[in-house]
């Protein structure tokens, strides 16, 4: 026991200051995947909803998708040592900019900035100690390094502020008027996610047991008993709120978390580029449970999101509006994909 | 001024009693009213804090060092509830509650204010006292009865009869705080924030007379020492900051027993009023807790290099930037609760802005050292280490004040890691770098510079190992508090884990000094650290008299006095 713990302990070491030297330098190695921004919703998916038992036969029965190691989750240092150390791959067109932001401006900015401090230190230390400068010189005003070390800053944040404003701006585009609308709504300690477009259905989600994840081949205190299931490459509207205490709904590989405020409903749009499963976990402190409970989305092609709402007992928008556009004898309604 | 100072000196020849005159042992320490005597009782009570609040951290590391539900069980049998899947659980919460209330308003607090304030701004301006001496001893008992209050809420019930103590954070979010937490333990925590913050705003008043009206003959407030301005500063944050706590978890208090819904949205109320009103102090209350030690390490820079501080106006100005803008940036902290797009880009710009101040004092750190002859003494050691730390925190700030990238990170081990890297590296570093500074002083006792150098290098290894993977752990998506973790992040968890075996070693290695330094320390003279030391405190001898200045010190006419230097001989302007 102790030797392993000993040989951990070694290994944790180098380990560390591997990892701090590889965070000292920008990160222009990192490539993060960024998926093509308009890969067609519909289009080869078969591979990756591979399902974990039988493929989807004609009948169209939905089987859960199985995960894909690296994808939507975070990934183990076993597996991965920089991938451990740095965001999940990003799925949406917001997150790869913002990952971008983060790799390409700000990692090297606060790099820099830290090396820079660091080397004027051991500068000082060097060179300014009492053996080799032993007469101390008197200088306590220079206006001109002031004023430097003030106007650069401010240029450096200036130059921080273009993107990360342009990223604001970004995140908050309105979802367009026919974005799927999906409602999460937190509980202690579940999530619940309602399809108002599609019939109302209703999905109770609860974590999974350790085993029963596993048996899944699925990672623990990630899998859920019922996916969020959400049509992929399609503009949606996700809407949070709660009905106890403040929840968040996080899923980090597509760069999304809002919180769900019992008594507000907090709406943004969420375009996910490709199909997937992506986990998420609750982000605001809800009581005992807090950690247990995990968000799952799972994105499909749009024909089998639709599937999958018929087969929970729903039904599907377009119909519904052609409907009602008939009865009313609208003809500007335009039937939804 | 003149004839301020005489009628001093006047006055002393009358006086009967000696400056050393020390009341008997219980009138001295519960009843004090010596500035000192209060400032040594707060020290002894932060450290007294931090080993407890330290302890939690022991065990909320041990839980997390790898992923399942390992020791909380333990926990709550410890503190007489009994272990069931929700109770233990529910300890987790109750932990990292007390760990950053402890943290923060029973450590580093009556530490930086309470500690060194209490003991050091007196005599640095050439007071005899604090201005409302019985007052002072009123914030600091009103401390201790917060803390003793916040124990209280450790045995009583939570969220169930089995479920002890508060597990609501140390920001008190409603609704979990009201209805979510029936039981009287958030009750009890409440009023432990009412009477700490009672105490702070006492405290804050006292300061702030203190230092408008006792400044000895001479000292303009443009030659006073940083460390007296980052006081005066703070202290305008409290007095300024505490009150819309006070507002907030009244309300909370009226919401959870009086049937109000402030924060209900059931009864018209909004859970996010109570987040702004409590940023709105949270915010202005991390640079209370900073700006203190800012002030001790350009005494120490400037003490060690033997050289003024560099830029002395700008240093100052720079706190009062810090404290102005620290009040119009709190809503970075609630970047995802729904906030409005334009919101968020001020916030995002105004936060920003902070980086400027805070790169203007750490420049004119190196800058003081520049040219210097430095000695790198114990003070200086975790002087420097601050520096760099507080850096590599501040610019992993600049990462978060970004809403947009915030919305990833918000809530995610990536900010455990930046504010541990401002607080426990930050604000620690310059309370031990402020400790060994002053130690001497206080006790007349040094301690051991080969001690202090091993502690100094086993908590800077600790603490960068417990808290810099934890950046990893945050941009990879593991949201903070959260006792058990998907299997991906238990590798940087166990590492982190070791860090904090690393950081309670140095701990020990710092009382075993505390221990050499009571029983075989040298005693020294006014002034061991030379020629470098020039404020006020070092005039005296150590530890002080009971009752210094009698005789008001007269700091002369020259327009420098903060620089430093001894100027040419010239009569003191009497």
């Amino acid at each position: 026991m102790m030797g392993h713990i000993h040989t951990r302990i070694k290994f944790g070491f180098m380990a560390f200051f591997a990892a701090a030297l590889f965070v000292m330098m920008p990160q222009t190695s990192f490539a993060q995947e960024t998926v093509g921004a308009d890969v067609p919703p519909t289009a080869a998916s078969e591979e990756v909803v591979a399902g974990e038992t039988e493929a989807p036969e004609a009948s169209g029965a939905y089987v859960p998708m199985a995960p894909t190691e690296g994808k939507g989750m975070p990934t183990a240092t076993e597996d991965d040592m920089w991938a451990s150390m740095t965001f999940q791959d990003q799925y949406t067109e917001d997150g790869a900019y913002a990952l971008w932001m983060h790799d390409k401006i700000l990692l090297p900015v606060i790099t820099v900035i830290s090396v820079f401090v660091l080397f004027l230190l051991l500068w000082v230390i060097v060179k300014y100690n009492r053996r080799s400068n032993p007469v101390p010189s008197k200088t306590t005003h220079n206006t001109l390094i002031e004023v430097v070390w003030t106007i650069v800053p401010v240029i450096i944040l200036v130059v921080i502020a273009v993107p990360s404003i342009t990223l604001l701006a970004r995140q908050y585009e309105t979802p367009p008027e026919d974005a799927v609308t999906i409602k999460a709504t937190g509980y202690q300690w579940y999530w619940g996610y309602t399809y108002p477009d599609h019939g109302d259905v209703e999905i109770i989600s609860n974590m999974l047991s350790d085993a029963d994840a596993i048996a899944n081949g699925e990672p623990a205190k990630l899998a859920v008993d019922n996916r969020m299931v959400v049509p992929a490459g399609v503009p949606l509207r996700i809407q949070t709120t709660a009905a106890d205490v403040i929840h968040a709904f996080s899923v980090p590989s597509l760069w999304f978390k809002m919180d769900a405020v019992p008594g507000r409903l907090n709406e943004k749009l969420l375009t996910i580029e490709e199909p997937g499963l992506y986990y998420g976990q609750c982000s605001e402190l809800c009581g005992a449970r807090h950690g247990y409970m995990p968000i799952a989305v799972e994105a499909l092609p749009m024909e089998e999101f639709e599937a999958w709402v018929l087969e929970q007992g729903g039904s599907l928008p377009g119909a519904e509006e052609v409907a009602e556009a008939a009865a009313e004898e609208e003809t500007a309604e335009e039937p939804a994909a | 001024m003149a004839t301020t100072a005489e009628g001093f000196d006047a006055h002393h020849d009358d006086h009967a009693h000696d400056a050393d005159h020390k009341p008997g042992f219980f009138a001295r320490w519960f009843m004090s009213t010596n500035h000192k005597d209060i400032g040594t009782l707060y020290l002894i009570f932060a450290i007294i804090a931090g080993v407890i609040g330290g302890a939690m951290s022991g065990v909320m590391r041990l839980e997390l060092a790898e992923p399942g539900i390992q020791y909380l069980a333990g926990a709550v049998e410890f503190f007489g509830g009994t272990a069931d899947e929700n109770a233990n659980l529910h300890m987790w919460n109750v932990f990292i509650t007390a760990h950053g209330l402890i943290m923060v308003f029973f450590m580093v607090m009556p530490a930086m204010i309470g500690g060194f304030g209490n003991w050091f701004v007196p005599l640095m301006i050439g007071a005899p006292d604090m201005a409302f001496p019985r007052m002072n001893n009123v914030s600091f008992w009103l401390t201790v009865a917060g803390f003793v209050s916040l124990c209280f809420s450790l045995f009583v019930p939570g969220t169930g009869p089995n479920a002890l103590g508060a597990g609501v954070g140390w920001t008190v979010y409603a609704p979990l705080s009201t209805t979510a937490n029936s039981g009287p333990a958030v009750d009890f925590a409440i009023f432990s924030l009412h009477l700490a913050g009672a105490g702070s705003i006492l405290g804050a008043t006292n300061f702030i007379t203190t230092i408008f009206n006792m400044r000895a003959p001479g000292m303009t407030l443009h030659k006073m020492p940083l460390f007296v301005w980052s006081v005066l500063v703070t202290a305008f944050l409290l007095l300024l900051a505490l009150p819309v706590l006070a507002a907030a978890i009244t309300m909370l208090l009226t919401d959870r027993n009086f049937g109000t819904t402030f924060f209900d949205p059931a009864g018209g109320g909004d859970p996010v009023l109570y987040q702004h009103l409590f940023w709105f102090f949270g915010h202005p209350e991390v640079y209370i807790m900073i700006l203190p030690g800012f002030g001790m390490i350009s005494q120490i820079v400037a003490t060690f290099s033997r050289k003024p501080v560099f830029g002395y106006l700008g240093m100052a100005y720079a706190m009062v930037a810090i404290g102005v803008v620290g009040f119009i940036v709190w809503a970075h902290h609630m970047y995802t609760v729904g906030l409005d797009v334009n919101t968020k880009m001020y916030f995002t710009a105004a936060t920003m802005v902070i980086a400027v101040p805070t790169g203007v004092k750490i420049f004119s750190w190196i800058a003081t050292m520049w040219g210097g002859s430095l000695e790198f003494k114990s003070p200086m050691v975790w002087a420097l280490g601050f520096i760099f730390l507080f850096t590599v925190g501040g610019v992993t700030g600049v990462v978060l004040a970004n809403g947009g990238i915030d919305d990833n990170l918000h809530d995610t081990y990536y900010v455990v890691a930046h504010f541990h890297y401002v607080l426990s590296m930050g604000a620690v570093f310059s309370l031990f770098a402020g400790f060994y500074y002053w130690f001497p002083k206080m006790s007349g006792k040094m301690h051991s510079e080969f001690l202090s150098h091993v502690h100094f290098w086993l908590f800077f290894i600790g603490v960068n190992v417990i808290f810099f993977p934890q950046h990893f752990l945050g941009m990879n998506g593991m949201p903070r508090r959260i006792p058990d973790y998907p299997e991906a992040f238990a590798y940087w968890n166990s590492i982190s884990s070791i860090g904090y075996m690393i950081v309670l070693i140095s701990v020990a290695v710092f009382f075993i000094n505390l221990i050499y330094a009571f029983t075989a320390g040298k005693k020294v003279g006014a002034n061991p650290w030379g020629e470098g030391a020039t404020t006020l405190e070092w005039t005296l001898s150590s530890p002080p008299p009971y009752h210094q200045f009698e005789t008001l010190p007269v700091i002369e006419d020259h327009h420098d006095y903060h620089d430093h230097m001894p100027r040419e001989d010239k009569p003191a302007t009497a």
